[in-house]
């Protein structure tokens, strides 16, 4: 299988080969499938029960889920609504903390640099990896949320938040739009993670480091106190997703979410890059 | 165009004040199978993570197959194999499932041939009947044979082999060992890496020695040999008498036990020696010229024998 005569440099072709395998490995994994149906099962379980204990309304529920009973298409609202703050940024945070320390730790990284990847290109694929996650996560809930709502609940048209009704079909796109929005502050979290991923070779670590971050970001931004560090704070416009569901939608009040969330992936990106381009690989 | 498919110049490597690697200047010819010999902890895997631009060193530099490295990486190393310190696989992919991920990876690898490259990889290293199986059942020679088999995906110029025969059993051993002569045979370089003295004598044209850092020699083998000067022994009732024959032959260092005599032969031909002794009525039971063995002309390099680096 050698030769020793072909001295001239191979050609070089552009492909999306390592992209696909880079997706590939992500579906296959048992790990990120079992983390995909527990997401899944979130909406199931919210659904049913209070599909079984029809709750009193008075009591001050969160919107969504008191709207559950009267149109489905609220169960995938309320679930993703329940999940922001703690499993789809686990889910992230499974993908993102793997993607450099998970291959470090194998011990295949230093056989993908010697392919050779070039180490920009390796962070390309793996944050493209985790980006096609930050955007699957929220859909499955969605979609999982509208099916079984409007097999327990029924649809018909949609009661938005400033009580104007839009047909049903109107409301799935506004569904679509939420799911894309909250895309796009998952992958500034996945940015995030990207760079953790970076720093160490214990891909669990930077699991946890990322989904502790993303915790305290919403425990402060919690504290009137810190009003001063809220503006900065990862998970500060998350549930600006709600602006999608006023009638007309107002795109002006997403700006600052979809600014922050750039901001957030062009910093991160660039440390990564700067971190990760001239690190020794020893393992 | 330089016929060195791998040289360095003032290779080193510093971990805080601890010097790993210390000033090598390596010259793997053309063509050659070499050697590079040392024990554990002596620096031989940093130096070649460092040949592979995985680490950058913290002085001098170096070229693999005359393109000057890390700045050629990208074409340079499509054409060169690569087994550092063990094999490094996804647990939970199939043996031909991690060969397609490397694969996909390179840039230089054609999609449509990709099988039948990964299927002739396999059976090279007599893996084909366990391809289909999750890597985290392979015992440690099969793990060892695919990550053998990811170096051999494409045709390669250069060979970088770190230790690949470890973990492996007799037989896999031996045909690790054929199968890199057979790729030298093939016209491909290679570099291995190896604690083994018996394997470096098997296969091996050349050999770099390296001892706390430091590549203390490198040379041909023929020529490391012949600097050792080879010995007469002859096996006797007679040790006494016989000793007194080498010495007038002009043999040095002669030494005598209670069954036999030796000495440095010199310019002394054997058969001479032979003759001589019948001759003087010496009863010669056994009669042999050992060059000294390569552990010999080792622990004469580094002065000491062939334990784990501090």
């Amino acid at each position: 299988m050698s030769a020793a005569d072909t001295s001239a440099a191979p050609v070089r072709r552009f492909s999306s080969r390592f992209l696909r395998s880079e997706l590939r490995l992500i579906a296959v994994r048992r790990r990120n499938q079992v983390g995909l149906a527990a997401l899944a099962a979130v909406p199931i379980v919210l659904a049913v029960a209070i599909k079984v204990a029809a709750p009193d309304t008075s009591d001050g529920a969160p919107d969504f889920v008191a709207q559950i009973t009267g149109n489905g298409f609220f169960v995938a609202l309320a679930a993703l609504s329940a999940e922001l703050t703690l499993f789809l940024p686990i889910a992230i945070a499974m993908v993102a903390g793997d993607a450099v320390a998970g291959e470090a730790d194998q011990g295949t990284l230093r056989y993908l640099l010697t392919v050779p990847v070039g180490r920009i290109r390796l962070l390309a694929v793996k944050y493209a990896g985790i980006v096609a996650g930050a955007f699957l996560a929220p859909l499955l809930v969605a979609a999982t949320g509208l099916t079984v709502g409007l097999i327990l609940f029924g649809g018909g048209d949609v009661t938005l938040l400033s009580g104007t009704q839009v047909g049903f079909g109107e409301a799935l796109l506004r569904l679509l739009g939420v799911c894309l929005y909250l895309g796009v502050c998952l992958s500034a979290l996945g940015a995030v993670g990207l760079f953790l991923s970076t720093l160490t070779v214990q891909p669990m670590g930077a699991t946890i480091a990322l989904t502790m971050l993303s915790v305290a970001s919403v425990v402060l931004g919690q504290i009137p106190q810190l009003d001063w560090l809220h503006p900065y704070l990862l998970t500060r416009h998350w549930q600006d997703f709600g602006e999608l569901l006023r009638d007309p939608v107002s795109f002006g009040a997403l700006t600052p979410g979809l600014l922050s969330a750039l901001a957030y992936i062009v910093v991160f990106l660039t440390a990564a890059w700067a971190r990760f381009a001239g690190r020794d690989v020893t393992t | 165009m330089t016929d060195l498919a791998v040289a360095t110049q003032g290779l080193t490597k510093r971990f805080g004040s601890q010097v790993a690697v210390d000033t090598v200047d390596l010259a793997v010819p053309r063509g050659a199978v070499y050697g590079f010999l040392g024990p554990n902890g002596s620096g031989k895997t940093t130096t070649i993570r460092m040949l592979l631009g995985l680490i950058s060193p913290t002085a001098g530099g170096h070229e693999l197959l005359g393109s000057a490295m890390p700045e050629r990486a990208a074409e340079v190393l499509p054409r060169v194999g690569a087994l550092v310190e063990g094999p490094g696989f996804h647990p939970y992919l199939s043996g031909r499932d991690n060969l397609r991920r490397l694969d996909a990876a390179d840039r230089t690898a054609e999609a449509r041939t990709a099988d039948a490259r990964i299927a002739a990889a396999l059976d090279r290293v007599g893996l084909s009947a366990a391809a289909a199986k999750r890597y985290r059942s392979y015992s440690l020679g099969m793990k060892q044979r695919l990550a053998i088999a990811a170096a051999l995906l494409l045709p390669r110029d250069l060979l970088i082999l770190d230790e690949p025969t470890n973990g492996l059993d007799p037989q896999g051993t031996r045909e690790v060992r054929a199968l890199v002569g057979t790729l030298a045979a093939e016209g491909a370089t290679v570099l291995l890496s190896t604690h083994l003295l018996a394997e470096v004598e098997q296969v091996c044209t050349h050999v770099g020695v390296m001892h706390r850092g430091k590549l203390v020699a490198q040379q041909p083998l023929s020529r490391l040999r012949s600097d050792a000067a080879p010995r007469a022994r002859v096996l006797t009732d007679q040790p006494a008498q016989a000793a007194r024959v080498l010495r007038t032959l002009g043999l040095t260092e002669i030494a005598e036990t209670a069954a036999e005599a030796s000495g440095q032969l010199g310019a002394a031909a054997p058969e001479k020696v032979v003759a001589a002794l019948v001759h003087d009525g010496v009863a010669v039971r056994g009669f042999a010229v050992e060059a000294p063995s390569l552990e010999d002309v080792f622990v004469s390099l580094t002065g000491r024998g062939f334990d784990v680096s501090g």
